[in-house]
């Protein structure tokens, strides 16, 4: 086994809010890590640090390192730009940009300087998470006429076309119905073939079925980190027992 | 009890809804009363019976003492030869010779140059059509000896015809060409400019006292009467950058209007950029693409409608400006049509200004006109600009 992704000593604040305090964490390669917690308890904040996507809040400090590849994301020698490129992003809700579906592949390698033929990396792209057959008819339509789970599915694609080494998804699936979402699910486990995922749910029933591993946040601390059965079968700290068995959340 | 007193509520509820509908509805109706009581009025100017006088009948001055109906070219143009001062004759001459031209010429140069019409009472549209009576007690009464004639004051020679002192003859070319020049550079100056600096300030500046006093800066620009930009074009285009815009001049002239759009252009490319979702942003920026890159592709691109209803706007509100030309020095009277930036200049609203503030009816008309001129020219664009707007959104769709 080998960490894709650690973090040491990692605070982060909004202003004078602290939201994530001190965690220290190893994200194992092509394995699954769900984040969970309460509304408000720093795990969204912390995802967002892992590819510099909380910079885009204003006021937001960050303390402590994220290291990638041995290196500290929060050094000055790494660029952000070139950072996610490596660390993909997948958002709550559905975001397609209002262009064709083809467009919507292609673009992020274009400008990442991927040369590849276009058309092989759009196919490759949409079947890793079977959407092939259902659009390969109509990719010079708009990905916005795509329903909701089908939108999510291209977003992924889009993230799985500049070839990353770990994928965040923030509640990719809490916009959609159920159906859609045991369709990502059930990608999600072919993906971590290839690809380190980190994944914040809010549905405890998804990281326990997907997740090799799970964290429980609590006000931006890290209560209980291990593997999925562990903490959910016997949690070893009782406020994770509570949280796991719906006592509050 | 309980459900009497929920009821009475209810229907008071409904009836103050009710209310509010017909009030909103009346305001709605007045709005396009006062439109239309607006358009009437112009219309009523630009169209209508006019008295003209002329300082000398063509039996008077032709060689045979014959009518003018009755007189062939051949006697026209001896009656010109007549009465006509030779060196302008002259220039006649050389222009075209005279028994080259038509009938309609001859009759031009003859009425212009000799029997000299002018306007001594012109009466509305309204007057015209529907007091046709008094309008011709008048005339008998006052000027018996004027003719009554229907005039459209909107016509091609008010298009094309250059500027005169004689109503009858005077012309908007010098003032339509130059509206268009000066709104282009306008263009040219202010949409860079204005775009540049509200995709600053919107995707790149930090949040800092700095930018909010800019910020704030910008909104009272907005907001600053229109002649102080005049006096700030005449003291630092007419004046201090002399050198380079030689003075009262086109350039000057649409400097300072470009100035004076700038807030307009800032402010709504601001908040057209705002209306981009956040999401679109950080879908590209996780994708691992610059911020440039973004704006260039995503930002721009999703609401380029509104920028360009904005630039617009802008545009719209410098076509109609007055004061602040006035102050920087438009011509009160044009020689020759402008045809380079460092021209002299007057646009169209400083021509109705100054036609208006003339003494006789017949400027007024002409200045109607005039209005009905720029208001096309003014509705032309937008539909342009609403054409435009449709079809980025059209292909943003697709």
């Amino acid at each position: 086994m080998s960490v894709a992704l650690s973090t040491k000593n990692l605070s982060i604040h909004y202003g004078t809010f602290k939201a994530v305090n001190s965690v220290d964490m190893d994200f194992e390669a092509n394995e699954i890590t769900a984040i969970i917690g309460p509304s408000g308890c720093g795990k969204s904040t912390a995802l967002r640090s892992f590819n510099r996507m909380n910079e885009l809040i204003p006021g937001t400090r960050v303390e402590g390192e994220v290291i990638f590849q041995g290196t500290n994301i929060y050094t000055s020698e790494v660029d952000p730009v070139e950072l996610r490129s490596r660390i993909g992003m997948v958002f709550q809700k559905p975001n397609p940009f209002p262009k064709s579906i083809f467009q919507n592949i292609v673009w992020g390698a274009k400008i990442n300087g991927i040369h590849t033929d276009h058309d092989q990396l759009v196919e490759e792209s949409l079947k890793a998470v079977a959407l092939w057959d259902e659009v390969k008819d109509k990719l010079k339509q708009s990905a916005n006429s795509l329903s909701g789970g089908q939108q999510q599915r291209l977003c992924i694609a889009r993230a799985l076309a500049i070839r990353p080494d770990i994928i965040l998804m923030d509640e990719p699936t809490s916009a959609l119905d159920p159906i859609s979402t045991s369709r990502i699910e059930d990608l999600m486990d072919e993906l971590k073939k290839k690809y380190t995922i980190i994944i914040v749910t809010h549905n405890m029933q998804q990281a326990a079925r997907i997740s090799d591993r799970t964290a429980f946040f609590l006000n931006g601390d890290l209560i209980e980190f291990g593997l999925t059965k562990d903490i959910f079968y016997k949690p070893r700290d009782t406020r994770t027992e509570n949280y796991i068995s719906g006592r509050f959340g | 009890m309980k459900n009497t007193e929920m009821a009475r509520r209810l229907s008071r509820r409904r009836n103050l809804g009710k209310v509010l509908q017909l009030v909103f509805l009346s305001l709605t109706i007045l709005a396009v009363l006062v439109l239309g009581v607006l358009l009437g009025n112009i219309i009523d100017r630009s169209f209508g019976i006019s008295a003209i006088e002329y300082v000398s009948k063509y039996e008077d001055i032709s060689a045979d003492g014959a009518l003018l109906e009755d007189s062939d070219d051949t006697a026209l143009i001896e009656t010109i030869v007549l009465n006509l001062r030779p060196r302008t004759l002259d220039a006649f001459e050389a222009e075209k010779p005279l028994d080259q031209r038509t009938r309609v010429e001859l009759l031009e140069i003859l009425e212009k140059e000799l029997l000299q019409p002018s306007v001594v009472r012109s009466w509305s549209l309204m007057e015209s059509l529907f007091a046709r009576k008094a309008v011709n007690a008048e005339l008998q009464e006052l000027w018996p000896d004027a003719k009554a004639r229907w005039r459209s004051w909107v016509r091609a020679e008010l298009l094309l015809g250059s500027q005169s002192m004689d109503p009858l003859y005077a012309g908007i070319r010098g003032a339509i060409i130059g509206t268009f020049i000066t709104i282009l550079i306008t263009m040219f100056v202010a949409l860079p400019l204005g775009v540049g600096a509200a995709i600053w300030l919107e995707e790149y500046a930090p949040d800092n006292r700095l930018t909010r006093f800019i910020q704030t800066n910008i909104y009272n620009l907005a907001g600053v009467p229109s002649i102080i930009y005049g006096m700030l074009g005449l003291s630092i285009f007419v004046r201090y950058l002399v050198n380079v815009t030689q003075g009262r001049t086109i350039l000057s002239a649409a400097l300072t209007l470009a100035v004076l759009i700038l807030p307009i252009v800032i402010i709504n490319t601001q908040e057209a950029l705002k209306a981009v979702p956040q999401s679109l942003r950080h879908a590209s920026l996780a994708l691992g693409a610059s911020q440039w890159q973004t704006i260039r592709h995503h930002v721009l691109p999703a609401c380029m409608d509104r920028i360009l209803t904005g630039a617009i706007l802008g545009l719209s509100r410098a076509i109609g400006e007055t004061a602040p030309l006035v102050v920087v020095g438009a011509s009160t009277f044009l020689t020759h049509d402008p045809s380079s930036v460092f021209d002299r200049f007057t646009t169209l609203p400083v021509q109705i200004y100054q036609w208006t503030s003339l003494p006789g009816d017949a400027w007024r008309n002409l200045a109607g006109a005039a209005i009905l001129v720029l208001m096309i020219l003014l509705l032309g664009l937008n539909s342009f600009a609403i054409l435009l707007r449709n079809r980025y959104r059209k292909e943003m769709k697709a």
